[in-house]
């Protein structure tokens, strides 16, 4: 019999031997970091969602700033704020999709499972470093618009500690993360990106936002992921005018959208754990 | 602590057995009613090279994903070191692997390609220009993999597998896309890496390539097992050499001849063709019994030949086999 005792000595000569390195979460998010910061056109679609979402603001601001002062009272300077977000989110979303669909069209994702065969492990570093990257643009992004906002409002604008203010920037910036994290769970349950964003886009442009605006449809799309934050950003309206009224308050809101979130990272990971790469 | 530290949780053995060892047992993969792979066994031993050779739609791919966990068995299992891939702690320093179908994104470079692939099994950043000597693209480390050749992206893909500087190397048909000099150095390459006493591998449907580079053959055809040998073995037992005899008395050659433990089979033309014999011992045999021969000659036939006809009787056998 051959001893195992020589083999393992010729073999582990290389300067890759050293200690067995542990099945480790923090290994996994660094290669995760590294993947995602080292694709130009994934990190890009981050670009978007702050110039959007501050440039928007800006233009709600000064437009809000010369018309007069009788529309929506208290709600105008949060509504400026945030209100780019609705279009800023979408680069977003578009960067959640990338983010796992660009390693099913381009077979990366086999390399990924082969390097770490353990599936949730790898799909929690992957999620935690799409969610860590989601973050760091959103706080930017919001505590940039909410000010650039104020500034273009200027004797309208309000002051971060103005009432439902902070409460509004914390809302935001979940939303953001939130959603982009929901569009990766989406892309792990549809294996690519082109159907992903099918889904996502339509979902987020039309649904939401474009037939949000019919009442009877609001009844059901105030439900939709991108939409239940809408109340703790002051984006749905006065809450107290019954036009507006949600059926859920701010906080519930955003929990509405944790819900969503979680739900459609599970079914990302029981279709990633079953499924053949 | 680090986020995840799972030390406690996954704490290997303290003297890991490094067999090397591939023990392939009984698998099976099914794909609606299609098989793709059926009910396969076989073992993989270190310090030489395993040809795993089977015409295209064999099931060889199916297999190798299935021993990296791509895969997941309808039955069966695969052992490496006595434990499933899906279980290997830091699988990228136990097992190697070349697969046939692109893994590398197209947008980012082959140092960081690389270099996130180090990351996630610990592997030292250094090991990571090591490999990229070694397979010749350092000059090119920085230029994103998009822009490469089919060569220079099996060179990558060798330099992800010695990342890790495993004591098991898969490599499904490596030579695909590689010139004349580049199937060179990948063979000798395979070579090396048994010579230093690993476990390698090597997936191809062409029989030329495995004679010329491996020491052990596992052949497949319809995802079943064909046969388990050294390539020596295989080409005395399946390269259908054999003496063609052409007599007026075929008859009583056939008696004579299959009493001397050689199998005799009737040419179309109604010659005997026996297997088992150098011409010479024919030639005696046929003296010994006063036997009148006009033609005894040896008849080879390439390896190809016995590879084809081997498999071709699988398919033959499956067919008559199946509803």
């Amino acid at each position: 019999m051959r001893s195992s005792l020589g083999v393992t000595s010729s073999v582990h000569s290389g300067s890759a031997a050293g200690r067995p390195g542990p099945a480790s979460a923090g290994a996994v998010l660094l290669a995760e970091l590294t993947k995602i910061r080292t694709v130009r056109s994934t990190i890009w679609t981050l670009l978007p969602t702050f110039v959007v979402s501050v440039g928007l603001s800006l233009l709600v601001g000064f437009s809000f700033a010369r018309s007069s002062e009788q529309q929506r009272g208290g709600d105008l300077p949060l509504f400026a704020a945030f209100f780019g977000l609705t279009l800023g989110q979408l680069a977003l979303v578009v960067f959640g999709v990338l983010v796992l669909g660009s390693e099913y069209s381009s077979g990366t994702i086999r390399a990924t499972l082969v390097a770490v065969p353990q599936r949730g492990l790898v799909y929690l570093g992957k999620v935690l470093a799409t969610g860590l990257l989601a973050l760091a643009v959103a706080v930017p992004t919001v505590l940039v618009s909410f000010f650039t906002a104020q500034a273009a409002l200027g004797r309208y604008g309000v002051s971060l500690g103005s009432a439902g203010a902070p409460a509004a920037v914390v809302g935001a910036c979940l939303h953001l993360t939130l959603l982009c994290l929901f569009a990766l769970g989406v892309t792990a349950m549809l294996r690519g990106s082109v159907r992903s964003l099918a889904v996502l886009l339509p979902v987020f442009f039309l649904g939401a936002q474009g037939l949000g605006n019919i009442p009877k449809v609001r009844t059901v799309t105030q439900f939709l992921p991108d939409q239940t934050s809408w109340v703790i950003m002051h984006l749905a309206g006065p809450q107290d005018d019954a036009r507006w009224a949600r059926d859920y308050g701010p906080w519930t809101g955003v929990g509405l959208l944790v819900l969503w979130t979680a739900a459609s990272l599970l079914g990302g990971y029981l279709v990633l754990r079953r499924r053949d790469a | 602590m680090a986020i995840g530290d799972f030390r406690g949780l996954f704490r290997p053995p303290p003297f890991p057995s490094v067999t090397g060892v591939i023990d392939v047992r009984n698998i099976s993969k099914r794909y609606g009613s299609t098989v793709a792979v059926d009910g396969l066994s076989f073992t993989v031993r270190p310090g030489q090279v395993t040809g795993f050779l089977g015409p295209n739609g064999a099931g060889k791919s199916t297999t190798i994903r299935m021993m990296l966990g791509l895969d997941r068995p309808s039955a069966g299992e695969v052992l490496i070191d006595g434990r499933s891939y899906r279980s290997q702690v830091s699988p990228l320093r136990r097992v190697g692997a070349l697969l046939e179908a692109r893994s590398v994104h197209g947008g980012r470079s082959a140092y960081h390609h690389l270099l996130w692939l180090a990351q996630s099994n610990r592997i030292p950043r250094a090991r990571v220009r090591e490999v990229l000597t070694l397979v010749g693209l350092e000059g090119v480390s920085k230029r994103r993999v998009g822009g490469f050749s089919l060569g220079m992206v099996q060179r990558l893909g060798v330099a992800a597998a010695l990342l890790g500087d495993p004591p098991v190397l898969l490599f499904d048909e490596p030579v695909n896309g590689l010139d004349p000099e580049g199937i060179r150095w990948i063979r000798d390459l395979m070579r090396g890496l048994a010579a230093e006493g690993r476990t390698v591998l090597v997936s191809s449907h062409l029989m030329s390539e495995m004679a010329l580079t491996a020491d052990h053959l596992v052949v497949i055809g319809r995802g079943r097992l064909l046969a388990d040998s050294g390539v020596q073995e295989f080409v005395a037992e399946h390269s259908g050499s054999h003496v063609r005899i052409r007599t007026p008395e075929p008859e009583r050659m056939r008696d004579v001849l299959t009493a001397a433990g050689l199998r005799v089979r009737t040419a179309e033309d109604g010659a005997l063709e026996a297997y088992g014999a150098e011409a010479a011992r024919i030639g005696e045999l046929a003296s010994a019994h006063r036997l009148t021969v006009h033609e005894v000659s040896a008849q080879g036939a390439s390896l190809e030949e016995a590879f084809m006809r081997l498999t071709g009787d699988a398919v033959q056998y499956r067919a008559e086999g199946g509803r």
